[in-house]
């Protein structure tokens, strides 16, 4: 009773272990792309994806893919090559490095064009239901830095509450959740906020005249004893875990904030608060570049890439009115703009 | 022992001491039945919670509202030059139409502020669908009709309640202005909010509202597709190799190990090795569920090979000894009584092993499957994202309203789970029936 099926059984069984050849056989299309790619920052991902959707439902053009692998990952993918089969745009948090141009040289990868699309304001906020702590940068390094000048020497960061940084901060413990190092938000913070801070520091300051190698060691390292937690690369759970612990602050992007105001409220650094305005003007301290930056070699090649630089320097996409202040997007100047676009439509390439 | 017995020894033989550490022994074992039970009963428990959180959170995903507006399809807006050209239809002010139906029925709004801020509590989608409408049937230039077009992801969010109205206006998203308008066009029987198929039918999108799951779920099933016909295959040819025909040597206890040890492997090697080899090597396109279900068949390989030869070396020898005793040859032992009998067994290994590759995220990134991708895919080789990547993507997008999105999306991939270990009750059931 049981003979017939299986034998068939055996059979598609065997026959199935065929398929698979078949399909790895299979001549796979190698043509030229019809669909632009993007990879890098998960900063710019939101605008970058914004861009892409719109031009992929108002052009003839496919919907470009992006990627969110970081702006560092996105770089090394950019520059592996110049071929098809490597992406033509990346987009950074941060400006591309010399060794990152020098990597997209050895690899043949030569004129890039860098796009500046706007600014991104890192905040430090709390939960809502206390009121407003203004915090100054150096208040921000003493608190975070992972060794602090104490009598004329570096000592591992003694400072336990706020009330030991500054007398006129509240006692209340240092709790700080922010991104971890992987993160370019970190990187800009780090820049920032704690270079910022230490420079105000005379001791560090002297050091930052004689030994800039030595004073960048000092100002970047963060402390690691549990006052500041890493609490991953999703701002959105720093979001969630600051109304859970009200005495904590957290580090993140403006766009979250924006989205969170009836939870959070973010403290004031160096007297300005981060508001579009602010940051718009350059006012506010903690404020960063974002940028794209693209193979000159795959215009022509890549259709739709000329199109693709157009809409996102275009006025309505990154001016003060634009689709993507409506994303958090922190327009610039507009002397600035016109130059960026002048200057992408051209396809000028980067000088470093 | 009879009862009776039982309570003859009770009554006679058990002394004091005796009587006290039988009573002992019970509540031992009463108390071990009670922890059993506590623990299964706290783990069912946090399920629920798990689960109640979940669909409460994402419910609202499956739903979407629409403010009815009366949109003439001006030909100055979208056809200027009056020749009805697909191309000059594509690119035209569909915007300005939704925009010109709602300062009709708030004409008192002045100024460009508040008309921005009018103009914003529609989707961008509401463009899109008069676009589509109008390519579909140029005949509506120049005609009105009243059309139920998407509210942005705040308006949405405030109908269905999740905003509310009684913070201060600096602590919501929505201005005092917006839920005016909003209340109004409520009042005047506008707004409905109706299902939202275009959450299972659409490829993610950057507008809350707009956002679907429909191009993950074709991208999750492709890559699945690819590792199922991969691996199936090559896992049970493998399992019975090992089991029924291989030597015992040392070269083949060296491959089992090997094997062993493969299962227990980070999965986000599997998606290095992918990098370097499909895409390195073989020059396979990026984001490709073929990629995709290549990488995943060899995290899910080593998975399928252990359970079917567990489920192959439990079949009785005696159904070897009785096939061998008739004079069958060792692949017709192997063809007609081993595997059929196993077949539950593996087919269970290989839906739970499927199950895990439908959960993988992080082998994805690597081939860059962990990508904004709004054109549904066709075939395998076209730009594809999973579902855990949607989630993962909306998770961390800014817009509050992503959230339910998230929740939504997660709803879904359960559902996928649950259907496919219930796939596997029910073959394995229907499989033992019949041998």
């Amino acid at each position: 009773m049981t003979s017939i099926r299986p034998i068939r059984t055996f059979r598609a069984i065997a026959l199935a272990s065929v398929l698979p050849l078949t399909l790895l056989l299979a001549p796979i299309d190698a043509a030229a792309r019809d669909q632009i790619r993007i990879v890098g920052s998960s900063t710019v991902f939101p605008f970058s994806t914004t861009v892409a959707e719109r031009f992929g439902r108002t052009t003839a053009f496919k919907t470009p893919i992006v990627e969110s692998t970081g702006s560092g990952g996105g770089l090394k993918l950019f520059c592996a090559g110049p071929g098809d089969d490597t992406p033509d745009i990346a987009n950074a948090s941060r400006r591309i490095k010399r060794s990152e141009v020098e990597l997209c040289a050895r690899n043949g990868v030569r004129d890039i064009v860098e796009v500046r699309i706007g600014f991104d304001g890192i905040v430090v906020a709390r939960s809502k239901v206390n009121p407003v702590l203004p915090l100054t940068r150096k208040q921000l390094f003493l608190a975070l830095a992972r060794r602090v000048p104490v009598a004329g020497g570096m000592v591992e960061n003694p400072n336990r509450t706020w009330k030991e940084v500054d007398p006129g901060l509240p006692d209340r413990e240092i709790e700080v959740l922010g991104p971890p190092p992987t993160s370019g938000t970190r990187d800009a913070f780090v820049e920032l906020a704690m270079e910022g801070g230490a420079k105000q520091i005379p001791m560090l300051a002297t050091l930052a005249k004689q030994d800039k190698k030595a004073f960048k060691t000092a100002a970047h390292a963060i402390r690691e004893d549990g006052a500041y937690i890493e609490a991953g690369e999703n701002d959105n759970l720093i979001v969630q875990k600051l109304e859970a612990n009200p005495n904590a602050f957290g580090i993140f992007g403006f766009s979250f904030l924006n989205q969170n105001v009836d939870r959070i409220e973010a403290s004031p650094i160096d007297g300005v608060e981060p508001t579009f305005e602010n940051i718009a003007a350059g006012r506010y301290p903690i404020s960063r570049s974002l940028y794209f930056y693209l193979k000159k070699s795959h215009v022509g090649r890549v259709p739709g890439l000329r199109e693709y630089i157009a809409e996102f320097t275009s006025e309505r996409a990154v001016g003060p009115d634009g689709y993507l202040a409506d994303k958090g997007l922190i327009p610039l100047p507009e002397a600035d703009r016109r130059t960026v676009r002048k200057a992408a439509s051209a396809l000028e390439p980067l000088h470093l | 022992m009879s009862s009776a017995g039982a309570s003859d020894l009770r009554a006679t033989a058990l002394t004091g001491r005796a009587r006290r550490r039988l009573a002992r022994r019970h509540r031992a074992e009463k108390r071990f039945r009670a922890y059993g039970f506590g623990a299964i009963a706290i783990a069912l428990g946090i399920l629920m919670l798990l689960f109640a959180s979940i669909v409460i959170g994402g419910w609202g995903a499956f739903f979407r509202s629409e403010a009815t507006l009366e949109i003439r399809f001006d030909a100055e807006r979208i056809d200027p030059d009056g020749l009805r050209k697909p191309d000059v239809l594509a690119t035209g002010d569909y915007g300005g139409l939704v925009r010109d139906a709602l300062e009709r029925l708030f004409p008192d709004v002045a100024g460009r502020r508040a008309k921005r801020a009018l103009r914003r509590l529609m989707s961008r989608g509401a463009a899109y669908d008069l676009q589509k409408r109008v390519l579909d049937n140029p005949a509506l230039i120049g005609q009105s009709a009243s059309i139920p077009l998407p509210l942005s992801d705040e308006a949405d969010l405030y109908v269905k309640g999740r905003i509310s109205p009684d913070l201060p206006e600096t602590e919501r998203t929505l201005s005092d202005r917006q839920i005016a308008w909003l209340d109004a066009l409520r009042e005047r029987g506008r707004i409905h909010t109706g299902f939202n198929p275009g959450f299972f039918s659409s490829g993610d999108s950057r507008e809350p509202e707009l956002a679907g799951i429909g191009g993950a779920l074709v991208g999750s099933l492709m890559t699945l597709f690819v590792a199922l016909i991969l691996c199936f295959p090559l896992g049970v040819a493998a399992a019975v190799y090992l089991e029924e025909l291989a030597p015992e040597t040392r070269w083949t206890r060296l491959v089992e190990v090997n094997i062993n040890n493969l299962a227990a492997v980070p999965s986000v090697i599997f998606g290095v090795l992918g990098l370097a080899i499909f895409l390195g090597t073989f020059g396979l396109p990026r984001s490709a569920p073929l990629v995709g279900g290549l990488v995943l068949s060899l995290r899910t390989l080593p998975i399928i090979i252990i359970a079917s030869r567990a489920s192959l070396a439990a079949v009785p020898p005696s159904i070897r000894s009785a096939a061998m005793a008739i004079g069958a040859s060792p692949i017709q032992v192997v063809a007609h009584h081993v595997v059929p009998n196993a077949l539950p067994g593996i087919l269970t290994g290989t839906i739970i092993g499927m199950a895990q590759a439908l959960g993988e995220t992080a082998p994805l990134l690597m081939i860059g499957m962990v990508a904004f991708v709004v054109d549904i895919p066709t075939g395998i080789t076209d730009p594809a994202t999973v579902l855990p990547v949607q989630i993962y993507l909306w998770a961390d997008s800014p817009e509050r309203a992503f959230v339910e999105k998230t929740a939504g999306a997660i709803i879904v991939l359960l559902a996928f789970l649950v259907s496919m270990n219930g796939t596997a009750v029910w073959l394995r059931q229907r499989f033992e029936k019949r041998t």
